[in-house]
């Protein structure tokens, strides 16, 4: 799960991560409150989306009076930003963020993500601050600096030290930028992060430094030890059909094509995009019914699928394990009753009681549903299907 | 033979008294696992099962001389349980458990590694070795005996792979399902040497996903350390960037971890990379020249 900059300041504020004083505001008159309590003569106004890349897409705008912070506020919010990470239907802006304005001398970059092969939290900085890590990564990787820190021992002085040489920093800089460095590691570590990405940190004119940005996700398995995280869940910068599947406990993710796919597993339902693919069709989806597929998770499976107006087919490959095919099978036809669907589906069920399945299909005798006999024959029948060729 | 489990084999469960817990053992006792007791805390001098039920993990070990523990127990007390099995003696748990926060795993397995017990897993179908010994979740009559190794990332693509092989009249020695977690335990670099250690085992086959870099690494390493034929099927080929495809590690986060990167990697080390993976089975027999 991610959040916005302004909470993830705030959880900042809470270990000690400085900071610049700022405050939300969702409307133009608060946009311009927030700034009169902040006091100066600068403010910066930054829409409050999920995506990054805000700046360059006009959602990040500097103010020098509280007029124009209350003009730029409300011509922010309720646009639609387009950023290189938003796809190309963008995303409503519902809040800003105004800011206190910033003496900015140096900007770098810095972030903690987990490294898988390491398993334990890497932390990563750069000089080239304001530039996306994965083109510093791709064009000078060396000027990337990573300690891994094994949690048993936690943030230690040497791998202050190791960033903080590697950035070029002064003496004098070195102590409040590896005090900042713990603290930001303290937050990754309590909190459960799963990344938190500073872009661009920045050394202030009086040698501060400061977050400038924060983007923070986190585990969604560990939610349930932060209620007060899982309060900043967003649900508008969420897709509310991959939500919808997320109650029924079905993952859904919305792909381009035309041949809708329903699959039991994670891998197999990646699997059979990809054979999809292979046979010259399109995936309309990724849909995960997960172990036990039932009547009732099928039928909610074909409502996810046929949402989407492109689909022109239905690819159902269930392996049945302890789960019979049978019992699947008695689900699809239970579920075709409930939900209408009014494309082919092309039915693959292998595994336990294949055959008695294979069957029962044959004699409901429904025009819509097509049995295949293993996973190439399925994958050819719905991509032909969906071309209006079966 | 086979690798690490055979019918010998002694095994605990950890959440035994569970649902889950319960119907899994039933079933793995029906396939010829030697369970010999479980744990549930404030359940110990039971009999579940008609097995014994104990307090921790180290009376279950004491009792009945278990070295395997396969753990049901739920999300927030799984490294809880990784770490008592792994500070009783137990040799390998197998984590079946879904959901467990990933911190909590990055400590568990740190502390299993420190105590030298293996883990496989959370979140995955568990191990098997064919008609011998089944812990974990998977439907035992698809894994034949025969002679080719599996090792895989997805439970169900296990079993199509599986029933694949099996169709072109070959069959499986082990089969390991090491789960799509950011953090899991063995993982191929560690149980492709066991294959290739194993005599029965003929040839190898991997499934792997995107996200992560395990089969890059298991490519390096099969270049330099495998001789039998191995057949890896990558999947997430179509899968868009930045979206977490079902499991919590199968991303492509910032352009990396693609399928595209893994198959090109495993290609260059001679591995057979089969684009579809309806043609695992087919390929495998042609490489250990049975078709």
């Amino acid at each position: 799960m991610n959040i916005h900059e302004y909470q993830a300041k705030e959880i900042f504020r809470e270990y000690g991560v400085p900071v610049p004083r700022g405050g939300v505001a969702f409307t133009g008159p608060e946009a311009r409150e927030v700034a009169q309590q902040l006091g100066g003569d600068l403010w910066v106004v930054k829409a409050q989306i999920h995506a990054g890349g805000r700046g360059k897409a006009g959602g990040v705008k500097l103010a020098r009076s509280l007029d124009e912070v209350e003009k730029i506020a409300e011509e922010m919010i309720g646009m639609t930003l387009v950023t290189h990470q938003t796809g190309p239907e963008g995303k409503k802006v519902e809040k800003v963020y105004v800011e206190e304005g910033a003496d900015i001398q140096k900007e770098y970059y810095l972030g903690l993500v987990l490294d898988r092969s390491l398993e334990m939290p890497v932390m990563m900085a750069s000089t080239e601050g304001g530039m996306e890590i994965e083109e510093v990564a791709a064009k000078s990787p060396e000027k990337i600096i990573k300690v891994a820190i094994d949690p048993t021992i936690g943030f230690q002085g040497f791998h202050g030290r190791k960033l903080a040489f590697g950035l070029g920093l002064s003496k004098e800089e070195m102590r409040p930028f590896m005090k900042f460095a713990e603290a930001l590691y303290n937050v990754y570590m309590d909190k459960d992060a799963e990344m938190i990405e500073i872009n661009p940190l920045i050394k202030t004119g009086s040698g501060e430094f400061l977050a400038l940005d924060a983007k923070m996700g986190f585990d969604d398995n560990a939610l349930y030890k932060h209620p007060d995280i899982a309060e900043m869940r967003d649900l508008s910068e969420e897709d509310p059909v991959e939500l919808e599947a997320k109650k029924y406990g079905l993952s859904y993710v919305n792909l381009d094509g035309d041949v809708g796919c329903m699959v039991n597993g994670a891998g197999l339902a990646m699997a059979t995009m990809d054979i999809i693919k292979h046979e010259g069709g399109e995936p309309a989806n990724f849909l995960d019914v997960g172990g036990g597929a039932n009547p009732d998770t099928v039928a909610k499976g074909f409502e996810l699928i046929l949402q989407d107006d492109n689909v022109k087919s239905i690819f159902v490959n269930i392996f049945g394990g302890i789960v019979r095919c049978d019992r699947i099978a008695n689900g699809i036809l239970q579920a075709t009753q409930q939900v209408e669907v009014n494309v082919p589906v092309i039915v693959r069920l292998d595994g336990t009681n294949a055959e008695e399945a294979a069957q029962i299909l044959k004699n409901a005798n429904i025009k819509n549903i097509i049995p295949a006999k293993d996973l190439a024959d399925g994958a050819k029948k719905a991509v032909a299907a969906a071309k209006g060729e079966l | 033979m086979s690798i690490l489990v055979n019918k010998d084999t002694k095994v605990i469960v950890q959440g035994f008294t569970g649902k889950e817990g319960t119907f899994h053992s039933e079933q793995c006792m029906e396939y010829g696992t030697q369970i010999v007791g479980g744990v549930t805390p404030g359940k110990g001098g039971q009999t579940h099962l008609g097995k014994p039920v104990f307090n921790t993990v180290k009376d279950a070990v004491e009792a009945t001389g278990a070295t395997v523990s396969m753990i049901f127990v739920p999300p927030a007390f799984t490294a809880d349980a990784v770490m008592e099995a792994a500070e009783a003696g137990i040799e390998l748990a197998v984590i079946i458990t879904e959901g467990a926060p990933v911190k909590d795993m990055m400590y568990a397995k740190m502390f299993a590694t420190k105590h030298g017990m293996k883990t496989i897993g959370p979140n995955c179908p568990g191990i098997i070795t064919a008609e011998e010994c089944k812990i974990g979740i998977m439907p035992g009559f698809i894994f034949k005996k025969g002679p080719v190794g599996l090792i895989s990332k997805s439970g169900t693509l296990t079993y199509e792979a599986s029933n694949q092989v099996v169709k072109e009249g070959l069959g499986i020695t082990t089969a390991v399902g090491i789960g799509g977690d950011p953090i899991i335990g063995l993982s191929y670099k560690q149980l492709l040497p066991m294959f290739e250690a194993d005599p029965e085992t003929e040839a190898i086959v991997m499934i792997g996903e995107i996200g992560g870099t395990l089969e890059i690494e298991a490519a390096e390493f099969i270049k330099e350390n495998i001789t039998k034929p191995v057949v890896a099927f990558i999947a997430g080929q179509t899968a868009p960037k930045g979206k977490r495809m079902g499991h919590a590690g199968a991303i492509i986060s910032g352009g990396s971890g693609t399928a595209q990167e893994k198959m090109e990697a495993l290609e260059a080390a001679g591995v057979h990379v089969v684009k579809s993976p309806a043609d695992i089975g087919k390929t495998v027999a042609k490489a250990l020249g049975r078709s």
